[in-house]
C-alpha cells in the first residue's frame, strides 16, 4: 500500500521510499524515513493533494509524490 | 570594544525574522508561512558595549537541500564564519526543527539554539525539558517568547558569554564504520591539500552524498584528484550493499527522534485535535471554496465601506491646509507658486488622499489573516488548478505577496524550486494588483458603479465588483500559466512539498499598529519620491506650449485614436506610461493631466472628481476599461527591474512586459467594443 491510499484520519508507518534524486533528499530532509508514523489528515478540496501529520508537523504531497511512498498500515496505533 | 558576526538560522517559519527585529528594532517582514524571508537581511545592536552584526538567514529545512533561498543560507552557513549561529526552534514542531539543529552542530560547534513559540507550546500543552535538551546537544539552549519578547535578558546573556568564550564542543554523529572509512578516503586526498579541520571531514561527506553543496565545495577548495577518490570511495560502499545517502539523511532524523522522546513531554492527548477539525473545514470540499470567497468578499467589503470616511477627511484637510500654505505663500514668482500648488502638492496629496485609506484598511486585515496562518491553506486548496496549469502550488502564496507589491511577489518566487514554475509564477504576478492599484480600482469602482450613498446595498455592490476584478486577475493568471506551460515554458509539473503550519493567534494590536504606520510611511515615502517628479513633468507638460496647445495636448492627441479604440483615450494612456515608475501615480497623473486641459477647480472629495472625468468624456465603458487596463497592463519599473535581477534574462523581462500589456489591450479591446454594441 501507499501513502497516496490513505484516507484521511488513517495511519501508517513508512516501509520505503521510491522517489529518486531531489524530491527524495527533501522528503528526506522532511522527517518521512523508514519506520516513520505517518497519519493523513487532510484532503484538499479537488482531492490532488493530502497532508500528512508528521513527527508533529503537517505537510502536503501530491499524489504522485505519495504514492512513491510504500506504507504498512499499523492496525494499533 | 568587539564587533561579533552572528547567523540565525532555522527552519521556516520558527520566529527567526520575529527575534531579529526584536534584537535589533528593524522591520523584517513575518508572518504565518514558511518562505517569507528569502535574501539575508543584516542588522546590528549593542550590547554592554559589544557590538553584535546579526543576519537574518531564510528559512532552511536542511543543509541538504537545494532551493534557492536555502543556498543562500546553506552557503552562509557553511563558508562564511560567523562567531555564533543561532539556531531558533519552534517549540510546537520542536523535533522537526531539532534535526536541522543537529546538522547546524555538525559544523559549527559554537551555536545557540533558541527555542522560541513557549506561549504556543504552553496553549497547546507541551512541555519542553530545556536544561535536558542542552545537555543531549551539548549546546547552550534559551526558552523564549520572541513575540512578547519574553527571555531576551536571558538569551542577550547567553549570547555575549559565547561571544567571549565560544564553546568548542561539536555533536558528534555516527554514520557506521564503512560509510566512515568511505569517507577517510576522500579525506585522505583532502589533506594533502588543506589542513585537516572539523569542516573537512563534513565537507568529504557531502562529496560522499552527492548533495547540492558540492559544486560550491570544488569551485572553493580545488583539489585534483579529488573526483577520482570520491568514485573509489562510493564503488567501496556500492560492494559493500550499503545506500549511504538514505542512511545519512536518516541519521539526523533518527537522532532527533531520540532526543526529542527525552525532551518534549506532551500533557494532554491529542493537542492537534482543534487545529485538525479547523482544518477540514477550511479545506473541506464542501466549505473550502466558499469561506475563502468569503473571507475574500469580507475583506473587500471592510476596506471599500471604511475607505471613503477618511479619504473624504483628507482631502478637505488638504485642500484647507493648502489654501492656508499657498496664501502664506503668495510673495513667491507667479511661475514657481502655481508649479509648487497646481503641479507639486495636488498630485503629491491626491496620491495620499486615495491610495492611503485603503490600503491602510485592507494590509492589517490580510496580515491577520497572514499572521493566523490561512495563506497556505489557500494554496493547498488551490493546488488542483496551478496542477492542472502545470504550475507550482506555491504560486499562491507569491500572488497573495502581490497583494503588497509585485516586485515583493516575484522575489518570493524563489520558494518555487522549479525554474520553470518560478518563471511562471514571476511572468503572472503582475495580474495581482498590487497596493498602488487597488485603490485606483476601488475608487472608480466607487465612482462609476455604486455611487456614494454610503448605505449597506451599494457598499455590497462595490465589494462585488471588486472581487469580480480580482477573480478576473486570478484566471488570468491561471489561462496565463496554461498558455505559457503549452509554449515557451513547456513542461512536467515538479513535485514539491508545502508545510501547513500549526495555526497562532495573531497579535491584533501590533499588526493594527504597524501595518497601518508601516503602510502610511510606505506609501507616504513613495508619494513624496514619485509623485512630486510626476507632478512636476505634468505642470511643464500642460504649461510647455507648443503653438497654441500646450506638449500635453500634442501628445494625448496623438495618442488619443489607439487609446479610443481600446476604450480608453490619449490623457489616460499617457497616464499609464507616465506612471510607469509607480502605479499609485497613475490616477493622479490623469486628473491633473484633466484639470490642465480645462475646467479648473477645486476637489474636496470622489464625487467632484467624478465630475471632471465626466465632463472629460467619461462614460461608464471608459471606467470599466480603465479598472481592467489598470489590473492588466505592464509590470511598473521597479517590478520589471526585479524580475531582471530574479530571472537574469532579457527575454523573460521582455516577456513579462508584453505579456501582460498585449493581455490588456486585447481585453480592453473586446470589452469595449462588446458593450458599445449594447449602449
Ligand atoms: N505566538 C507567537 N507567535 C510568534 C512568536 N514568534 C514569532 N511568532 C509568529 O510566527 C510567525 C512566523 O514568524 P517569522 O519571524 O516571520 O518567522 P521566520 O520565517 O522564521 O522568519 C509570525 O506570524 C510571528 O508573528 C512567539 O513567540 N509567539
Ligand atoms: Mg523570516
Amino acid at each position: 500500500m501507499n501513502l497516496s491510499e490513505l484516507e484521511i484520519g488513517e495511519k501508517g508507518i513508512i516501509s520505503k521510499i521510491e522517489l529518486e534524486g531531489m524530491m527524495k533528499r527533501r522528503i528526506l530532509d522532511l522527517g518521512f524515513i523508514k519506520g516513520t508514523k505517518v497519519e493523513c489528515v487532510l484532503k484538499s478540496p479537488l482531492k490532488d493533494l493530502k497532508a500528512y501529520l508528521i513527527r508533529g508537523s503537517v505537510f502536503a504531497l501530491r499524489k504522485e509524490e505519495a504514492e512513491k511512498i510504500e506504507i504498512r498500515v499499523n492496525h494499533y496505533a | 570594544m568587539h564587533k561579533y558576526k552572528i547567523a540565525l538560522a532555522g527552519n521556516p517559519n520558527v520566529g527567526k525574522s520575529t527575534v531579529f527585529n526584536a534584537l535589533t528594532g528593524l522591520h523584517q517582514h513575518t508572518g504565518n508561512w514558511p518562505g517569507k524571508t528569502v535574501e539575508n537581511a543584516v542588522g546590528s545592536f549593542f550590547y554592554h558595549d559589544n557590538e553584535y552584526t546579526i543576519y537574518d538567514l531564510p528559512g532552511t529545512y536542511s543543509l541538504l537541500s537545494h532551493s534557492e533561498e536555502e543556498e543562500i543560507a546553506r552557503n552562509f552557513l557553511c563558508f562564511e564564519k560567523p562567531e555564533l549561529v543561532i539556531v531558533v526552534c519552534d517549540a510546537t514542531s520542536l523535533e522537526r526543527n531539532l534535526s536541522f539543529v543537529l546538522q547546524v552542530k555538525e559544523i559549527h560547534s559554537n551555536v545557540l539554539v533558541c527555542v522560541n513559540l513557549l506561549d504556543e507550546a504552553k496553549k497547546k500543552k507541551i512541555e519542553i525539558n530545556l536544561s535536558k535538551l542542552s545537555e543531549l546537544l551539548n549546546t547552550p539552549v534559551v526558552g523564549i517568547s520572541a513575540r512578547k519578547k519574553e527571555g531576551f535578558d536571558e538569551l542577550l546573556n547567553t549570547i555575549e558569554s559565547l561571544c567571549l568564550t565560544p564553546n568548542e564542543e561539536y555533536f558528534e554523529l555516527s554514520y557506521g564504520k564503512e560509510i566512515e572509512y568511505a569517507v577517510s578516503i576522500i579525506e585522505n586526498e583532502w589533506n594533502q591539500y588543506y589542513d585537516k579541520y572539523k569542516r573537512s571531514h563534513y565537507f568529504c561527506l557531502q562529496l560522499l552524498d552527492d548533495t547540492e553543496l558540492k559544486h560550491t565545495i570544488y569551485e572553493k577548495y580545488p583539489i585534483p584528484n579529488i573526483e577520482k577518490a570520491v568514485q573509489k570511495a562510493k564503488g567501496y560502499l556500492f560492494l559493500k550493499k550499503i545506500d549511504w545517502k538514505e542512511i545519512i539523511a536518516e541519521q539526523f532524523i533518527k537522532n532527533s527522534e531520540m532526543i526529542s522522546k527525552e525532551v518534549i513531554t506532551y500533557k494532554k492527548g491529542n493537542i492537534f485535535e482543534k487545529e485538525k477539525k479547523l482544518d477540514q473545514i477550511l479545506t473541506s470540499k464542501k466549505y473550502g471554496f466558499p469561506i475563502m470567497i468569503l473571507l475574500l468578499i469580507l475583506i473587500f467589503w471592510i476596506t471599500i465601506e471604511f475607505a471613503n470616511i477618511p479619504s473624504n477627511l483628507l482631502f478637505s484637510f488638504f485642500q484647507i491646509l493648502g489654501e492656508y500654505l499657498s496664501k502664506s505663500l503668495s510673495f513667491l514668482p507667479r511661475w514657481l507658486h502655481e508649479l509648487l500648488f497646481s503641479g507639486i502638492y495636488k498630485t503629491l496629496t491626491w496620491v495620499v488622499s486615495v491610495m492611503l485609506p485603503p490600503m491602510a484598511i485592507f494590509f492589517p486585515l490580510f496580515t491577520l489573516l497572514e499572521d493566523f496562518g490561512y495563506l497556505p491553506r489557500i494554496a493547498f486548496n488551490l493546488d488542483y488548478y496551478f496542477q492542472k496549469c502545470k504550475a507550482c502550488g506555491k504560486q499562491a502564496l507569491t500572488m497573495c505577496m502581490g497583494f503588497g507589491c509585485n516586485a515583493v511577489g516575484v522575489t518570493g518566487a524563489r520558494i518555487i524550486d522549479s525554474k520553470r514554475e518560478r518563471l511562471m509564477a514571476i511572468i503572472t504576478n503582475v495580474f495581482v494588483p498590487c497596493n498602488g492599484r487597488f485603490p485606483t480600482i476601488v475608487a472608480l469602482i466607487t465612482m462609476f458603479f455604486v455611487g456614494f450613498s454610503n448605505d449597506f446595498f451599494s457598499s455590497i455592490y462595490s465589494t462585488f465588483l471588486l472581487c469580480i476584478v480580482i477573480l478576473l486577475g486570478v484566471f488570468l493568471t491561471f489561462f496565463i500559466s496554461f498558455i505559457l506551460s503549452k509554449t515557451v515554458l513547456k513542461g512536467i509539473p515538479s513535485s514539491f512539498t508545502l508545510e501547513l503550519p500549526h495555526y497562532r493567534s495573531p497579535q491584533y494590536k501590533k499588526v493594527l499598529i504597524r501595518s497601518i504606520l508601516d503602510r502610511t510611511l510606505f506609501v507616504l515615502g513613495r508619494a513624496v519620491v514619485v509623485a512630486i517628479p510626476a507632478g512636476l513633468i505634468i505642470w511643464l507638460f500642460a504649461n510647455f506650449k507648443i503653438g497654441n496647445n500646450s506638449l500635453l495636448i500634442h501628445v494625448s492627441n496623438f495618442i488619443d485614436p489607439f487609446g479610443k479604440l481600446i476604450g480608453l483615450d490619449g490623457i489616460i494612456l499617457l497616464s499609464f506610461l507616465l506612471g510607469f515608475p509607480a502605479n499609485e501615480i497613475v490616477f493622479p497623473i490623469m486628473i491633473m493631466a484633466y484639470m490642465q486641459t480645462g475646467s479648473i477647480a477645486e476637489f474636496s472629495d470622489l464625487s467632484m472628481l467624478k465630475e471632471l472625468l465626466i465632463k472629460n468624456g467619461w462614460t461608464s465603458i471608459t471606467a470599466v476599461c480603465t479598472i481592467l487596463f489598470c489590473l492588466v497592463h505592464f509590470p511598473c519599473s521597479t517590478t520589471l527591474l526585479t524580475i531582471k535581477k530574479e530571472t537574469g534574462s532579457f527575454k523573460w523581462t521582455m516577456l513579462s512586459f508584453l505579456i501582460p500589456t498585449l493581455c490588456g489591450v486585447l481585453l480592453c479591446f473586446i470589452t469595449s467594443s462588446f458593450l458599445r454594441l449594447f449602449s
